[in-house]
């Protein structure tokens, strides 16, 4: 089987530990994520780590990674649902450096696939684990940005304000107006910033077979969402959650059903829809010669 | 009004600042549909006190007992956080003196009404905003400015609206700081007269904290004269202010008398 | 027909040699040794050190000379190279009353035992850009000078003030318990006061100054005096469990200062002085002096004061101190958003369709 169609494999770095962190923290961080997978939804504070790549940029996903990555992974980055962006590009050139484990962009294939702000349209299977970088775990932040409130808020799963803000938004728009990053209810407890994914992904959380892992490295938070777990994004009865259409199809593979990212052509309004995740987009292709 | 049980029984509540007592060993009862103005001059510890029994400043020492819907009389500092919350979301309502301090003021009036019914898990875009509208003209306000954020509302409509956003869940017991201060004497006197038209309407129990006698005497059924942190005179209303007995309540009501 | 841009990787391996050739520069210029960083810019040593929580000149002149001189970028590789070092054990608290002592000034009493040392300071020095320096010649060397040593202790002018009881003590918490590690464990909010200062002590140096400098203008009232500001050399000692009795495993270089602050005073406690306390690696006194007026205003809530000044907010002034932290958030914006950006693209476009007359036309 071909395993990637990605660059060849960057040598291991023999300076550092596999995965780069030193066991002990490796064991912490596993401590906290079997902590999250036992309280889904729930933020889990964890001791961070500086690690060699900016806080913002990834730190708690790649922490996670690291702590559950083992020889025989087989791992995926993508960045907005691609293999290819700079960071995603740096992310797996990191993980190769320190592990020289297998990669892949085929989503399938992996066993761990971390992600930045998507997750792919092709679905996962039981056995994968998705990790999610989160820059900001606490959904009711912008609401109330103290932490020790916040904290007591989600004690007394106290989540009226949630919904006022997003009465706020039926109110003034006539729709709820949030895109990305929209706050789900999670096995029916916890509320959680599902990370900004489009809310075009939510429903994939649901019910999903595959174990969900959230890093927040500058926020020193990790939560979960075990597999076969119940994950409802907000809405009002007479206002249901909807997830974006759109009118075209993608332009490279002709999907209808997957998320699209515009890309511009020229500078007289030129624009063509593509899809997000290049791995699905090629596979489609794919199909289509065959 | 004495053969059925209190709504609210206040035992012994003492806090101090310091080595000064701000509430001295305060007792009292309160019936349902009772409105009780607790009145003295500005550092005698009634807003103090108010503060104590509204759960909201735990006392040094004292009960506070508050008669549930279920579970009887029950002592609202022995209950956990989470009970404390929704007594202090449903059964009872609080209105500050300066609005801004009990509404949001970056939120619509409907999201400031409704924001009680959600927390009680309402869900239900359409009914939570006709209820908000309800309550906006209730407390006499143009319900087509539910869309409306409080900053753009007058001393008085903010008031109003934190009336409607604490009265939205039919609360038995309100607590009130100073409600009418602040306001120009015309605006004052309407509130006055909506807030005498709910407490009776709905049979409401109230706290009223203030410094005007003018405010107990349309108010409130029995009064409470605070001095230095101690209940001086306590009786009906009327009788307090036709009557009083104690020095300083004389001294009150002679001022009020003689500007 | 367009296809999506390929080749990262090819342009991050660009990106590294374009960044190898900045930063050298000019080939025909020497290369900058670690030596010379640590002996001539040794005041940016101290600052990497100090915010990159490891005391090792050597490695924050590496740091320096790889990030060209950007400190903050410097922090950063420090930081992320002490981040898996493995924990041997932990010093005995210094003694900074048996400072050797290279500066010692006070700003509340004249004259005090152990005397006011300016030492090596650009206080006094009347900012002129001195051009001999650019002529590569040295300026007219002077005594060799040594820190004050043979003298003893010289006493903090807290403990002097303390004699008297006119400044609050600081006892050890009943059973003196471990303080927290915040490279170990994530701050929690309300923290104590060992787990604000360890924050403070990493922060960014120009965000306590700005902090700092913000409670002299009236945003908290704090009356600062600079009691005493040392700088010199410490004994850092272990307990090894086996020896039973402390070793001087080296001497580190520091800043202290001691702010001292009016409390009026309540009901039950007589008005005396508090305090604010500053420590830095090296000579950091800027640092040290922000961090200590910070330290004070955040104990606002503790004394009884108001506390409704940014300085004063714990939540608001702990959660930014790291410049790591702020550095990377403010900057991952380079990152690609073009999945946010679709939906709000989307949305925005859907808002403006539903309200025809809004003039979309006209855009």
């Amino acid at each position: 089987m071909k395993v990637s169609d990605l660059p060849p494999p960057v040598e291991r770095d023999a300076n550092f530990n596999f995965a780069y962190l030193d066991e002990r923290t490796k064991r912490m961080i596993r401590r906290a994520i079997l902590k999250a997978v036992a309280i889904p939804g729930y933020q889990v504070p964890f001791g961070s780590r500086e690690m060699p790549l900016p806080y913002g940029w990834g730190t708690g996903g790649i922490q996670v990674t690291a702590s559950i990555i083992g020889p025989d992974d087989v791992l995926k980055v993508i960045d907005q649902g691609a293999d290819d962006t700079v960071n995603a590009v740096n992310i797996r050139r990191f993980f190769q450096r320190t592990t020289a484990v297998a990669v892949t962009s085929v989503t399938t294939e992996a066993t761990i696939i971390q992600t930045r702000h998507r997750i792919p349209e092709t679905p996962l299977h039981d056995g994968q684990v998705m990790v999610y970088q989160v820059p900001l775990p606490e959904p009711l932040q912008k609401l109330e940005p103290r932490e020790a409130e916040t904290r007591v808020m989600h004690g007394l799963a106290d989540y009226g304000l949630m919904h006022v803000k997003l009465y706020e938004d039926i109110a003034r728009f006539g729709h709820i107006a949030t895109t990305y990053d929209y706050p789900v209810m999670v096995d029916g407890r916890f509320l959680m910033a599902p990370s900004p994914i489009p809310k075009f992904d939510n429903p994939k959380m649901h019910m999903n077979p595959a174990l969900q892992l959230f890093g927040a490295g500058r926020e020193k938070r990790i939560y979960a969402i075990p597999p076969w777990t119940s994950v409802e994004s907000l809405a009002f009865d007479d206002h249901p959650f909807e997830v974006q259409r759109w009118s075209e199809p993608c332009a490279l593979c002709g999907a209808t059903d997957s998320f699209l990212d515009e890309v511009i052509t020229d500078d007289r309004g030129g624009h063509m829809f593509v899809c997000s995740d290049t791995d699905h987009c090629r596979l489609n292709r794919q199909d289509d010669d065959r | 009004m004495t053969d059925n049980p209190p709504l609210l029984r206040v035992q012994g509540v003492t806090m101090h600042y310091g080595a000064r007592r701000a509430v001295d060993d305060v007792s009292f009862d309160l019936w349902p549909g009772e409105v009780l103005a607790v009145v003295g001059e500005s550092g005698s510890g009634k807003t103090t006190l108010l503060n104590a029994v509204a759960a909201r400043v735990k006392p040094d020492a004292g009960r506070v007992g508050f008669m549930t819907r279920h579970d009887g009389m029950v002592d609202v500092y022995s209950m956990s956080e989470a009970q404390r919350r929704l007594l202090a979301r449903t059964d009872w309502g609080y209105v500050h003196q300066d609005a801004v301090q009990g509404l949001r003021m970056n939120v619509s009036a409907g999201a400031n009404v409704g924001e009680r019914l959600m927390a009680l898990g309402e869900r239900h875009y359409g009914r939570i905003r006709t209820e908000a509208a309800n309550w906006l003209q209730r407390v006499e306000m143009d319900a087509g400015r539910i869309d409306d954020t409080p900053a753009t509302f007058s001393g008085g409509m903010r008031q109003r609206l934190q009336i409607a956003r604490n009265l939205v869940t039919r609360p038995r017991l309100v607590f009130m700081d100073e409600p009418t201060s602040g306001l120009d004497v015309s605006v004052q006197a309407k509130l006055l007269d909506l807030l005498r038209t709910l407490t009776r309407g709905l049979s409401l129990a109230a706290i009223v904290v203030t410094h005007d006698l003018a405010v107990a005497r349309l108010l409130a059924h029995r009064m409470m004269v605070m001095k230095e942190g101690r209940v001086v005179e306590t009786g009906l209303t009327d009788q307090v202010l036709d009557d009083p007995q104690h020095p300083y309540t004389q001294l009150l009501v002679s001022s009020v008398l003689q500007p | 027909m367009y296809v999506a841009v390929k080749g990262g990787e090819r342009a991050i391996l660009n990106s590294y040699a374009l960044l190898a050739q900045a930063r050298r520069g000019d080939a025909s210029v020497p290369e900058l040794t670690l030596d010379q960083i640590q002996q001539q810019l040794r005041l940016s040593v101290d600052r990497v050190m100090c915010e990159g929580s490891v005391y090792d000149p050597e490695l924050a002149a590496l740091a320096i000379k790889q990030a060209a001189g950007d400190l903050v970028e410097a922090i950063f590789l420090l930081r992320a190279y002490r981040a898996t070092l493995p924990r041997l054990g932990y010093a005995r608290p210094l003694d900074t009353a048996d400072m050797r002592l290279w500066r010692r000034i006070s700003a509340t009493f004249k004259d005090l035992p152990g005397g006011q040392v300016l030492g090596p300071t650009y206080d006094y020095t009347q900012r002129l850009l001195d051009f001999t320096l650019a002529a590569s010649g040295e300026a007219q060397a002077g005594p060799v000078a040594s820190p004050q040593s043979e003298a003893g202790a010289v006493p903090r002018v807290v403990d002097l003030l303390g004699n008297e009881g006119l400044i609050e003590s600081h006892e050890p918490s009943p059973g003196d318990p471990e303080p927290v590690d915040l490279t170990r464990v994530p701050i929690s909010f309300p923290a104590d006061r060992a787990a604000r200062l360890q924050n403070l002590a990493r922060g960014d140096e120009g965000f306590l100054l700005a902090m700092g400098y913000s409670t002299q203008r009236g945003y908290a009232n704090s009356h600062p005096f600079a009691g005493e500001i040392r700088f010199g050399l410490v004994d850092v000692e272990i307990e090894p469990e086996e020896l039973g009795f402390p070793v001087s495993i080296g001497e580190i270089e520091i800043t202290e200062c001691q702010m001292v602050n009016q409390f009026a005073g309540s009901k039950t406690e007589p008005p005396k002085f508090t305090r604010g306390y500053g420590l830095a690696f090296g000579a950091s006194e800027r640092k040290a002096m922000g961090m200590a007026l910070v330290d004070r205003a955040l104990r606002a809530t503790e004394l009884g004061e108001a506390a409704d000044s940014p300085a004063q907010m714990q939540e608001f002034v702990l959660s930014h101190t790291d410049n790591l932290e702020a550095s990377g958030f403010v900057q991952h914006l380079k990152l690609p958003h073009y999945v946010d950006f679709q939906s709000e693209l989307e949305l925005v476009r859907k808002m403006r369709a539903a309200m025809p007359e809004s003039g979309a036309e006209a855009a």
